[in-house]
């Protein structure tokens, strides 16, 4: 569903993607390693649109009704609403606006984008309660503006309900793990696996194995200077966590 | 893209005029103007001589300077200051008998005057230019005891009140603009509820300048007397002219002991055009005092038209435990200039105040916050909480806030919090990366940053001004 080819991208005039080659199709779980600063955030940035990063060269095409289109050429709102969902390493602050009114709106502007009737306030409130669960978030964050006074743990939790709730096609879940204590760390990957399903895929990016110890990937690929230099199954990751990055190079 | 543009184009849905004859005074200013003036209402000697006296105060004073906005000298003898549609006849008149060209223009304006299609629960005061229309649910308020109808008609039908409590609260002397309307204002509305009522429907003045080159002056009383209850709303619109139009009211507000008066603006104003030209000047003097122990005012405010405002909406705490607040969001766009905020002048014991406010500045407009906190030697324990954030969108937008505090008694308790912000990009993306537009994603911003002023509104003025602010937007951001 997602076809990147020899993609090449900048943030502030300084090349960070240098010639990225990634096939990702329906059901599969990749995990995108690499040390800091070797340009994991920027590929989930540059797939979910962000502004500040432009792409100089090179191609993204993503499954919509079953044909290829160029992903690029779409604003981030399309993106979405076609089934693209960034879980955000630094989820943002929405000073008072409650998380209930925030998902609601964002998952109504999705179904009516499929031809869908939205959803009136009481229905999604029980449906959101459920999905809630998978987190194991209680209700009052629902009254809550949207990340204002969470903790770290929480903001993750919010970003997983959010993907729980959006049910997108293909998420990236840029440094889902960082900040995360144990705890929080099996909650969240709990909460990624039961949403892993044949039809959609998942990309995670991670700079530690860690994660990968609860959301088991089909494919590790090792980002380096823009690259991806090395793929394998889940054993690489496991050889990436004694051995480091150095014997790459 | 196009959506875009089809909004732009239909910027401000109130900029009609209604064609109708009216009756109008020539321009200029003098004192036989102010007296066809009190003519035309047939007034009583002592109001002719309190606008007269107003009248020669204001020649001796000069139009104020400080405030962050700029624009030409106005020239006074320019502007006609009276401005009606003429009767079809002679005598009273129901609502029922306006000109059906004036019904239209209600209709249009959302505001229905047929009495079975009324705004339920809300009774209005219609000003059309310069008069009064006429006021709807007088029966149900009839049985409440309360007054509620056009200060014209008060000074005939009530005159022992409207001479004890007519400028007590803003006196001619108090500044420029409140001489000016002293002199020549011609209708507004006025009402007292009485000792221990609880006003049965939300009472509403809906100002509508039509006439060109004509001021708007008009005059609000509100009485609350001991232990009453109201809630006024207030709406304004003009239509879109080249020239500017200026509008100076006061709002005169008083309540006694135990009594609450909450008051709400919408103000939209026509603003004016992209590159600034035409739009109302907004010169407002809004008071109220605290007359009693225990009694409450409050102001909210949303202003979001205008091409100048100039408004400080304030209290004056003076009975002992009374509490004042101000609650206020002020959008600028294009070339809109604002300075707005309020006076919280504490007297009595144990007085408290709040003032929120939450000023946005888009395109090349600026937004100024002007607030004074006064704490005077007897009020002791008073409490004062202060609240002012600003949000810039874009980068031609200026946003200043200019908070006084003055303490005279050491017992005050006295909090300020200030704050200025910047729509990120980041936090549009994150909105938009969950499938919301960027016209969506600011109005989801603002309507947030603006939530602690919009909760204070009633409900329906409160949908009001959420659409109105997000249309603005849609307008003013891209």
């Amino acid at each position: 569903m997602l076809e990147i080819k020899n993609l090449h991208a900048t943030v502030d005039g300084k090349e960070v993607l240098k010639g990225l080659n990634l096939s990702v199709k329906a059901g599969e779980v990749h995990a995108i390693m690499g040390p800091n600063g070797s340009g994991k955030s920027t590929l989930s940035k540059v797939l979910a649109g962000h502004p500040s990063y432009e792409v100089t060269s090179g191609e993204v095409k993503y499954e919509i009704n079953f044909q290829m289109k160029n992903l690029l050429e779409l604003e981030p709102e399309v993106r979405a609403k076609e089934g693209i969902f960034l879980a955000f390493q630094y989820p943002i602050e929405v000073p008072g606006v409650n998380n209930l009114t925030f998902l609601r709106t964002s998952f109504n502007s999705i179904v009516e984008h499929h031809g869908s009737e939205p959803m009136n306030e009481e229905d999604f409130k029980k449906f959101v309660i459920k999905k809630m669960k998978i987190v194991s978030m209680n209700e009052d964050f629902l009254d809550r503006a949207v990340n204002v006074g969470f903790s770290g743990g929480e903001k993750k939790r919010n970003e997983i309900l959010q993907m729980a709730v959006l049910a997108p096609r293909l998420a990236l879940l840029d440094e889902t793990d960082s900040g995360l204590d144990i705890d929080a760390l099996r909650i969240v990957a709990e909460g990624v696996n039961k949403l892993r399903k044949k039809d959609n895929a998942i990309v995670l990016v991670t700079h530690y194995q860690r994660l990968l110890e609860y959301i088991k990937p089909d494919f590790v690929h090792v980002l380096s200077k823009g690259k991806i230099i090395k793929s394998g199954d889940s054993s690489l990751a496991l050889k990436l966590e004694k051995e480091g990055y150095d014997w790459l190079n | 893209m196009d959506n875009k543009r089809n909004s732009l184009q239909q910027d401000y849905k109130y900029g009609f005029t209604t064609d109708i004859e009216t009756e109008s005074m020539p321009k200029g200013l003098n004192e036989n103007v102010i007296g066809l003036i009190s003519k035309k209402k047939n007034e009583p000697e002592w109001l002719l001589e309190y606008r007269l006296k107003a009248f020669r105060h204001w020649q001796k004073m000069i139009c104020p300077q400080w405030a962050k906005v700029h624009y030409d000298p106005i020239d006074f003898q320019e502007i006609s200051y009276y401005s009606a549609p003429k009767k079809k006849s002679e005598g009273p008149q129901s609502l029922q008998d306006l000109d059906p060209e004036l019904l239209k223009t209600f209709e249009k304006l959302g505001i229905s005057l047929n009495e079975q299609k009324r705004i339920s629960g809300v009774a209005v005061d219609f000003v059309f230019d310069s008069v009064s229309l006429g006021t709807t649910h007088q029966e149900e308020l009839d049985k409440a005891g309360v007054v509620f109808c056009s200060i014209s008609e008060a000074v005939h039908k009530y005159p022992e009140l409207v001479r004890k409590y007519f400028g007590t609260v803003v006196p001619f002397s108090d500044n420029y603009y409140a001489a000016l309307n002293a002199a020549v204002f011609t209708d507004g509305s006025f009402c007292y509820i009485p000792k221990g009522v609880r006003c049965p429907v939300d009472l509403s003045t809906y100002f509508r300048i039509n006439a060109k080159d004509t001021g708007q002056f008009e005059r609000t009383l509100l009485v609350a007397d001991e232990g009453s209850y109201v809630n006024y709303l207030e709406g304004c619109t003009a239509p879109q002219r080249d020239e500017n139009q200026l509008h100076a009211a006061v709002v005169e507000l008083i309540a006694h002991e135990n009594a609450e008066i909450k008051y709400s603006t919408v103000q939209n104003w026509y603003t004016g055009d992209k590159e600034g030209r035409g739009g109302i000047y907004n010169f407002v003097t809004k008071r109220g005092k605290c007359v009693g122990k225990r009694s409450k005012i409050s102001w909210t405010q949303v202003e979001s038209g205008s091409s100048i405002t100039w408004k400080y909406p304030s209290v004056i705490l003076q009975g002992d435990e009374s509490e004042g607040s101000f609650y206020s969001v002020a959008l600028t766009h294009d070339r809109m200039q604002a300075d707005t905020g309020t006076k919280m002048i504490h007297i009595g014991k144990n007085t408290k105040s709040t003032i929120i406010s939450k000023g946005i500045s888009t395109g090349h407009s600026s937004n100024t916050y002007r607030g004074l906190v006064k704490i005077m030697p007897g009020a002791e324990n008073a409490r004062n909480y202060s609240q002012c954030d600003s949000m810039l969108v874009g980068h031609d937008s200026g946003a200043h806030t200019f908070p006084s505090i003055e303490v005279k008694n050491k017992t005050a308790q006295i909090e300020h919090e200030a704050s200025t912000s910047r729509i990120s990009e980041d936090q549009i993306f994150y909105l938009q990366s969950r499938g919301l537009s960027m016209e969506q994603s600011i109005s989801m911003l603002v309507n947030g940053f603006c939530k602690d002023v919009f909760k204070q509104l009633p409900l329906e003025f409160s949908v009001e001004a959420v659409k109105l602010i997000e249309m603005k937007l849609e307008n003013s951001v891209g």
